[in-house]
């Protein structure tokens, strides 16, 4: 067997809302919904909730930042633009960041993209914050849970089928 | 409020008084040199000259309402570590001094460095606008005409830049000095105002005659800023509500053809290497293919919707609604009207004001630790 040119394979790991599968028509809508989670924090709560087997939706799509101060405001635009049906960044709570103050830097970009995006007919509910630690994975499978079912009732994203210039 | 003197005008000409002006700011021991609009030749309007030589001053036009780029870049340049070549005194439109100011935040420049001189800004034309004024009057008395008009009204049936129809900070207060315009018969004197000590100290040493604001000043400025707000607040609910969606934000940027000149010409585009040039936005041809097969066609180039949002994040806390943006597009797209519109919202979700105040950090660049908890639902 030959091997496929690396950048071929890749295409077929990457897991983006478009390159999943349609739909069956009548099939109930299944967001997807990416996550920015810190490495210290939020990304251990989620192995957490993994390895202690909490029910949780499969919907999101986590990626591991080292911190959510390095979140830059285009990724969560990116994701937007791209089809995502929303956007959740979580960390540390406030005075336990790992790096001293990167979710308050995060919460102030987060503060940003709700005076913008909103206006062009983002919904500020598909741009989520929160806070959870590396105990909680509990309190992580209930934000996704919550924030899939959340995002259910809102509906698929516009950005999905225009024709995005 | 600071001293006030006044600036005698000869001949009817106050472009004159102004180079005479510049010259004897040169011939003070502390001024190097002076950065001061010049203009080029055939009627191109002005651009920024760093000017040494005393001898060197007939081409200098402060008062030409050219503004082809905004110089607040240029005087960083000039300004930016220690202070080795001596004191560049420079003359800026009040948004060039406020993007001077959110750059000096940044360490890209230095204010002290610098003796900034502003004026009481009536405007100035497009690129394209200004050579139709030069060509049908660009004499002195046609300059007058302009400047006694003190920023409003149509000139030969052409209109300023949008930008500086909604511009409500035309006094230049954030400068050292600055000269008033406003409610003056410009063919006879102008005001010079000194704003902070330094202003004070220059004004000074130059022995200009005392005078007093005749209340004429505040008037033409209260008049001009009521018309101002009232055309600022049409041209956001204009843009609002073209822009309301994805739909019509798309609409909105249609004829961008991903130039970047936009970026080029903001002053306030502070990062040394654009993201958009870099490796991350030189996709390969399967992610391309990839991407037309998913929405079945692909537009190309891509990404003009995330550049333009990407760059709203990045500096519209910064924006000082100098409509360079507009001006640089050589495809009329309206991007200092969603800029601004953004902007107004965004540096009131910080309560910050670009270019107000040196010692005002920029929002991103600071935090407090209890503010905005309604984001994570009131948890802090």
């Amino acid at each position: 067997m030959t091997e496929k040119p690396r950048e071929e394979n890749m295409q077929e790991l990457i897991v983006t809302p478009e390159t999943q599968s349609e739909p069956m028509p009548g099939a109930a809508f299944e967001p997807a919904i990416v996550a920015f989670v810190c490495n210290w924090c939020t990304y251990t709560a989620a192995d957490l909730a993994g390895t202690s087997r909490m029910v949780q939706s499969p919907n999101v799509r986590l990626v591991r930042m080292m911190c959510t101060g390095m979140v830059d405001p285009k990724y969560i635009i990116k994701a937007l633009l791209g089809g995502a049906d929303a956007v959740l960044i979580s960390g540390c709570h406030p005075g336990d960041c790992h790096y001293i103050n990167g979710n308050y830097k995060a919460r102030r970009r987060v503060k940003l993209l709700m005076e913008i995006l909103p206006r062009f007919g983002i919904d500020s509910r598909r741009i989520k914050l929160t806070w959870v630690g590396a105990s909680e994975g509990n309190e992580f499978a209930a934000t996704v849970n919550r924030f899939t079912a959340e995002i259910k009732e809102l509906g698929p994203i516009d950005t999905r089928r225009l024709p995005l210039l | 409020m600071g001293s006030i003197a006044r600036i005698e005008v000869k001949d009817g000409n106050p472009v004159a008084a102004l180079q005479d002006f510049c010259a004897r700011l040169l011939a003070d021991g502390d001024i190097a040199a002076v950065l001061a609009p010049r203009r080029l030749p055939a009627g191109g309007g002005t651009m920024p000259a760093l000017v040494a030589d005393p001898e060197q001053f007939h081409d200098v036009d402060p008062l030409a309402p050219s503004f082809r780029l905004n110089a607040a870049r240029m005087l960083t340049r000039l300004t930016r570590g220690a202070d080795e070549g001596g004191l560049v005194a420079a003359f800026l439109r009040p948004c060039e001094v406020r993007a001077f100011i959110e750059l000096c935040k940044l360490n890209q420049g230095s204010m002290e460095n610098t003796l900034l001189v502003s004026l009481d800004c009536p405007g100035a034309f497009s690129n394209a606008d200004y050579t139709h004024f030069v060509a049908n009057s660009g004499d002195t008395w046609s300059l007058v005409k302009f400047l006694r008009a003190s920023g409003r009204g149509t000139h030969g049936g052409m209109e300023i830049a949008r930008a500086c129809r909604t511009c409500e900070h035309s006094t230049g207060a954030e400068a050292d000095l600055s000269i008033g315009l406003f409610g003056q018969d410009v063919a006879q004197g102008l005001l010079l105002m000194a704003n902070t000590p330094r202003g004070e100290g220059f004004m000074t040493r130059l022995g200009l005659p005392e005078a007093a604001d005749d209340g004429a000043r505040t008037k033409a400025l209260e008049e001009l800023l009521a018309e101002r707000r009232e055309a600022q607040e049409q041209m956001f609910a204009e843009t609002t509500a073209a822009t309301s969606d994805m739909t019509g934000l798309s609409q909105f940027l249609s004829a961008c053809v991903n130039c970047y000149n936009c970026r080029t010409a903001c002053p306030v585009c502070y990062c040394k290497e654009c993201v958009f040039l870099t490796d991350v936005f030189e996709h390969k041809p399967w992610q391309y293919m990839s991407w037309a097969r998913q929405r079945g066609a692909l537009k190309m180039p891509t990404d003009t919707v995330f550049f333009h949002l990407t760059r709203l994040a990045h500096m519209s806390t910064a924006c000082v609604g100098c409509g360079q943006c507009s001006n640089a597009c050589p495809n009329g797209v309206p991007v200092m009207e969603l800029f601004r519109t953004i902007a107004a919202s965004t540096q009131k979700a910080f309560e910050y004001e670009a270019g107000r105040d040196p010692g005002e950090a920029p929002p991103l660049s600071v935090f407090r630790e209890h503010e905005f908890t309604e984001l994570t639902g009131g948890q802090d």
